[in-house]
């Protein structure tokens, strides 16, 4: 079983959509919604869901107001100001590190388990699909990510899939980390802009860390010739494989409000494209394997 | 008087907004402060060209253990406290693991043999640069560093410290909706929430709407890339009440304006007129606020 992710540093390029295309091409496939941030995968593939889970991470203190004695001893040690004036704890602030509950001298402030959101897994028309969503202001946890992929990855276990295709999501932090770690093959998304191609080299960069090979999809084509151009010699002088490239092109939104991919919207323009991408990278895998 | 400029997810143009109200600010005479806070993908000072003019290294508190000091196997204190598996009792010794390590200082606290001091670990670095009467600050977090919610506080605090009583502060916050957002909107006067017609942007919007109303910002909605979807982001807005800013027409010119990391009111005719428009309706809603 191989696992390939999707990532592009900056948001917007178009990942989503190419990630859902490529869920119906090839052999059967379990897929992971990694963007727990703003996933959107969902949109598209109208999962049935037959699990809900709630997500569990860290910790939260409390503080009980009856016991508390306003010493401030947990103000002053807390490095997050995660502690209001009034002696609460700012939720969206506090690291659940536990210096408050061991400073405290009255017993007023505990650790408790903290619900960041809630875990998905459901059918669509295309294979099983791992999601979450993640609770408003919670910490945008890699953990969560390790969740969905892990879980994931035993569906495609139990479920004999040869494939776990990855949503990644945006930046270059702790979630994209996580959507990284034990992938075969991570498939770079990048438009020609000034913006997308920094971000571009700063995620490579990220995804050398990890000696992960990178393939690159280049979307948007058209807006801006000289920086596709630049694109093109950036792949080839890292040796980033150019899986295929998109022009700009409002069919991709007019696809989403249709609740579609790319190739349900139209088949004859993308249908070949995304076909050229799903080759290239099963051989890829089949040279691998020799 | 602070405003934030937000967006459920990435790509949405909250750089654009951003940066061409910075632009348009400063034109108008005002002395103007941007924060950059997408410290993983940083994008403003493509748009902005500042000449940067002080780069700081910024770092986190990580522990150091006094070996000589350390009491050993039968304490092991620390380890059992830290909440973020930091520290781990190999064979003989305390082992630090400083990028698990969150800075909360609870070990030092806790240590009975005053065996832990602090030392430090890198996170990236923060910079400021200045363009007419803008001065633009930004972080770049470096590459394998997970952390970004740290880094966004210290460009922020250094804004604040730096440039304390801007006519106008810019807020340019992270994608999505979770700790990194929190972090970036604190203290502000107002919101702007970017966002465009397709069901991803309604989405995400609907995500960052109810972290707003949480955190009880008051804000309002710019519509980008107008014309490109459908109406159902308009007629929520409607629904919800939520005061629609301004709307910038989605025009093939923008797209290479903005993938060259041009400024659109200085390229594209009717634009500079939008932005003005947003302008004078996002200080309405700060100073009636205040």
């Amino acid at each position: 079983m191989k696992q390939i992710v999707i990532i592009s540093g900056k948001g917007g390029t178009g990942k989503t959509s190419i990630t859902a295309a490529l869920a119906g091409a090839g052999p059967h496939k379990v897929l992971a919604d990694c963007d727990v941030d703003a996933a959107d995968l969902h949109l598209i593939l109208s999962p049935e869901i037959n699990l809900k889970e709630k997500f569990h991470s860290g910790f939260t203190a409390t503080i009980d107001l009856d016991k508390c004695i306003q010493c401030g001893q947990c103000r002053e040690h807390c490095r997050f100001d995660a502690i209001s004036p009034e002696f609460t704890v700012i939720r969206e602030k506090c690291e659940g590190c536990g210096a408050c509950e061991f400073v405290c001298p009255s017993e007023a402030a505990t650790m408790q388990d903290r619900m960041c959101g809630y875990q998905f897994v459901s059918n669509t028309r295309f294979g099983t699909m791992v999601h979450a969503a993640l609770g408003i202001g919670e910490e945008n946890s890699g953990k969560l990510v390790t969740s969905v992929r892990r879980e994931a990855k035993a569906i495609a276990e139990a479920e004999k899939a040869k494939f776990v295709l990855v949503d990644g999501s945006p930046g270059i932090g702790c979630p994209v980390i996580a959507s990284l770690a034990d992938i075969d093959i991570c498939i770079l998304v990048a438009e020609p802009t000034v913006s997308a191609i920094h971000d571009l080299k700063r995620v490579h960069e990220l995804a050398g860390h990890f000696k992960t090979p990178c393939m690159c999809i280049l979307n948007k084509c058209g807006i801006n010739p000289a920086l596709e151009q630049e694109l093109e010699q950036y792949c080839a002088a890292n040796s980033i494989v150019l899986l295929g490239k998109f022009q700009y092109d409002l069919d991709f939104t007019k696809a989403q409000l249709h609740r579609q991919t790319v190739v349900e919207y139209d088949p004859e323009k993308f249908g070949p494209i995304i076909d050229g991408i799903w080759n290239e990278i099963n051989q890829y895998f089949r040279q691998m394997e020799e | 008087m602070q405003i934030a400029i937000a967006s459920g997810k990435g790509g949405t143009g909250k750089t654009t907004v951003a940066t061409n109200l910075a632009a348009y600010f400063s034109r108008t005479g005002m002395d103007v402060s941007l924060i950059d806070c997408d410290v993983e993908e940083p994008n403003a000072h493509f748009f902005l060209t500042p000449q940067w003019k002080d780069e700081k290294k910024e770092t986190v508190p990580v522990p150091r253990i006094d070996h000589d000091k350390c009491l050993g196997e039968e304490c092991r204190k620390c380890i059992e406290l830290c909440r973020f598996n930091a520290l781990i009792w190999m064979v003989d010794a305390v082992l630090e693991f400083p990028e698990l390590c969150h800075g909360c200082g609870l070990c030092t606290i806790a240590c009975p043999a005053s065996a832990i001091e602090e030392s430090t670990r890198s996170l990236g670095i923060s910079r400021v640069g200045q363009k007419d009467s803008i001065s633009l600050y930004s972080g770049l977090l470096r590459i394998g560093e997970a952390m970004a919610p740290p880094l966004i506080k210290k460009v922020k605090q250094r804004a604040l410290t730096e440039h304390p009583a801007p006519d106008v502060r810019l807020i340019d916050c992270p994608p999505g909706a979770t700790c990194p957002v929190v972090e970036a909107l604190e203290g502000s006067d107002a919101a702007i929430l970017v966002t465009e017609p397709t069901p991803f942007g309604l989405h995400d919007l609907r995500i960052a709407v109810e972290l707003l109303r949480k955190m009880e910002v008051p804000f309002g909605v710019v519509i980008n890339r107008a014309g490109m979807g459908d109406d159902r982001v308009h007629d929520y807005l409607k629904e919800e009440n939520i005061a629609l800013l301004g709307e910038l027409p989605h025009s093939m010119e923008a797209a290479s304006s903005y993938s060259e990391g041009k400024l659109l009111i200085e390229q594209v005719p009717g634009y500079e007129k939008v932005i003005s428009q947003i302008a004078q309706n996002i200080q309405n809603m700060a100073k009636s606020t205040r």
